[in-house]
């Protein structure tokens, strides 16, 4: 019993993560395709080595990112602010680590600075109830003034190896920036889902006023997303930072905001809040950097990287709407696929019709489905 | 070292004989803002050239809006400056207030970039050939390779920018005749230092591990920096396994220089304000127009050239 309910689990996380796992499988068999070796990975100076390596490794910064805005957009919000918060952080780490203090009080104190701009977010949101566009964008706009400011307007250096490790560094032969993300993503996937943190979260999404009415602390739950997602991107502040062993308050983190929030889409997370998967937007990401990755090892001239990345993402997406479900839907004969019971096909009809899906989390809400 | 000596010596004897013909000329100066740290530099090497030669300089900072330079400059005409310089935000859209200045017989420098106007509204321009700096660049890949083959992988500016243009064309020109020479990838790296390594990274692992690489060519240091990372990460020696050469000098390459990471580097020089000066001197004296156009010097720097002292020289400008 106890192993079908785990079976069953697992079958239904892979149905739901087929279209993203699916279109990256896809994309890397492209890659290949065209400079073959991209896949190969070998052991060299005792650690992971090769392209597909790389991928793992450059999508730290947006996977950590995917990660808060996930949830943040599942609480129909979103966070514009985060790539300011990763030059406002790399400052931070820069110009302490150039002072000199230990390594663990930089990272506490990294941590701590994109908690508090985590927080600004929040108040803002929850409390004054800005609508989260133009709250996270009063930072996003500040922020790069700000972390100017603690760069005085240099690109500040530092020559420090115990920090570079988290950028460059590997336990295990595994890149620590890949182990850092890993860790995340585990970590506040099993908060949200071991805990009713995230059904919580998806009910705000839904309907702020009634999950309030029904009990549920939207506020506190506002908090926390923003919250996590100003740490999110203290870490990917730490990487990038400690990468490149200094803090360029110009660049860092521009326009990572909005590679996050395509990852969560390409993830299959709904702009209009409700139901979530960090699992599947961490995917997305993956997807976004392997284009990346996959465009510098092709060698086409730079002249069509943003082309070529947007084709392959509008392709992605088109996949994956809801208006090809519904027209595909004509085509399927009639029994096939027909469902075990009818709860998951009603499951699975939602799924394909992604309209469907903030009332099915709603039905799910109203007769307690999750919460017995 | 002598010639740096040289140089020094020379740049004294000229201020000194412009400290005397310039009696306290009052000079503006419209600065763009501060977006890059060659541009503070800029900013701070202006500022150093008119206490030297004793003009009061009025520096106004238009935070990378037009209309702010325009302000600042009706201001220095109402002021009745003597002079005034401007680096120019965008090409278009300067013919009213520079007509404004011939009126009061305010002569105008331009510097570091050119504008669409016509050429008779301001006295000068003074500014760097990036055609030329990726030529010097080029010049020197093709003297330091001699006649041995090399595979030469490129780290592009932001694409479509005119630096990036006017530098891949430049090198490109350098190394046209020496079949020998050929750059296998050229990639966009947007002049940064994340970019840079990253691109390298995939070069490195795209050529067989770096092996085939000869050299690297980056259209701006910060790229070279981040290139510099990524070579060794891939357990190779950069400067010896792969040349390191790229444009505009700031300082972290001279620590790499220094270091033996980096071979070569050609300066976009932040003192566009000193030649201003000059011109403006003699203009004053002798009330004869100069060339429409002053090319900087696009000074070459390798190991040869004390990258540490280089180095210590330019990291107070504010880079």
């Amino acid at each position: 019993m106890q192993t079908t309910l785990i079976s069953g689990a697992i079958t239904r996380k892979l149905r739901r993560l087929a279209p993203q796992l699916a279109a990256l499988f896809a994309i890397l068999a492209l890659i290949t395709a065209i400079s073959p070796g991209f896949l190969s990975v070998t052991v060299q100076n005792g650690r992971l080595y090769g392209s597909l390596i790389d991928v793992l490794v450059r999508a730290a910064p947006v996977a950590l990112l995917t990660i808060g805005m996930t949830l943040v957009i599942a609480t129909r919000g979103i966070d514009l602010s985060i790539g300011a918060v990763i030059a406002i952080c790399g400052a931070v780490a820069a110009s302490l680590v150039a002072d000199g203090y230990p390594l663990v009080a930089v990272l506490v104190a990294v941590t701590a600075v994109g908690l508090v701009c985590g927080l600004w977010n929040a108040v803002l949101v929850a409390f004054l109830d800005i609508q989260p566009i133009i709250a996270t964008l009063i930072l996003m706009v500040a922020g790069r003034g700000i972390a100017q400011l603690i760069t005085e307007g240099v690109i500040l250096t530092f020559n420090n190896d115990d920090f570079a490790v988290i950028g460059s560094g590997a336990l295990g032969g595994i890149p620590v920036p890949v182990l850092l993300w890993l860790a995340a993503g585990l970590l506040v996937g099993l908060l949200v889902r071991r805990t009713a943190l995230g059904f919580l979260i998806e009910a705000t999404g839904i309907n702020r006023r009634a999950a309030m009415l029904a009990g549920v602390q939207a506020r506190f739950l506002l908090i926390f997303v923003y919250a996590v997602s100003g740490v999110m991107a203290a870490l990917a502040g730490l990487i990038i930072t400690a990468d490149i062993r200094g803090a360029d308050a110009n660049n860092a983190g521009l326009w990572l905001e909005l590679d996050a929030i395509l990852a969560v889409v390409i993830g299959g997370t709904s702009l209009n809040g409700g139901r979530f998967s960090i699992t599947a937007s961490l995917i997305g990401a993956l997807i976004i950097q392997s284009i990346n990755t996959g465009i510098l090892v092709s060698g086409f001239p730079p002249e069509f990287n943003l082309i070529i990345k947007a084709s392959i993402i509008i392709v992605v997406l088109t996949l994956q709407s809801p208006a090809l479900g519904f027209i595909a839907g004509f085509f399927r004969p009639p029994g096939a696929g027909q469902p075990i019971g009818t709860a998951s096909g009603e499951h699975r009809a939602a799924d394909k019709a992604g309209t469907t899906r903030t009332d099915r989390t709603a039905t799910s809400l109203s007769t307690g489905e999750r919460a017995s | 070292m002598r010639q740096v000596l040289a140089t020094i010596a020379v740049a004294f004897t000229l201020s000194l004989a412009s400290s005397v013909s310039a009696q306290s000329l009052t000079v503006g100066f419209s600065q763009i803002g501060s977006e890059s740290g060659w541009r503070a530099a800029e900013t701070t090497v202006t500022k150093q050239e008119a206490e030297k030669r004793g003009i009061t300089l009025k520096f106004a900072d238009a935070q990378q809006k037009q209309e702010n330079q325009i302000k600042a400059v009706r201001g220095f005409i109402a002021q009745g400056v003597d002079a005034i310089l401007i680096a120019p935000v965008v090409a278009t859209g300067w013919d009213a207030v520079l007509k404004e200045a011939k009126e009061e017989k305010i002569p105008v420098i331009l510097l570091d970039r050119q504008i669409d106007a016509p050429d008779s509204l301001y006295l000068t321009a003074v500014t760097s050939d990036q055609v030329h700096e990726g030529k010097v660049a080029g010049d020197w890949l093709v003297k330091d390779v001699g006649a041995k083959d090399c595979k030469v992988v490129e780290l592009q500016g932001t694409t479509g920018s005119s630096p990036a243009i006017n530098r891949k064309k430049g090198f490109e020109e350098a190394i046209a005749s020496h079949a020998n020479i050929k750059i296998v990838r050229s990639q966009t790296g947007d002049f940064t230092r994340t970019k840079g390594k990253e691109v390298m990274e995939s070069f490195i692992k795209a050529e067989g591990g770096g092996k085939g690489i000869c050299a690297v060519y980056a259209h701006n240091d910060d790229m070279a920096v981040g290139a510099i990372q990524a070579i060794k990460e891939a357990g190779l020696k950069p400067g010896t396994d792969i040349k390191v050469v790229s444009i505009d000098a700031v300082p972290d390459i001279f620590k790499a220089m220094a270091a033996g990471e980096a071979n070569a580097t050609v300066e976009l020089t932040p003192n566009m304000a000193g030649p201003a000066f000059e011109i403006l001197a003699t203009y004053l004296k002798d009330k004869k127009e100069p060339k429409k156009w002053v090319q900087t010097e696009s000074k070459l720097y390798t190991a040869k050239d004390d990258p540490m002292k280089v180095y210590e020289a330019k990291k107070g400008l504010g880079y």
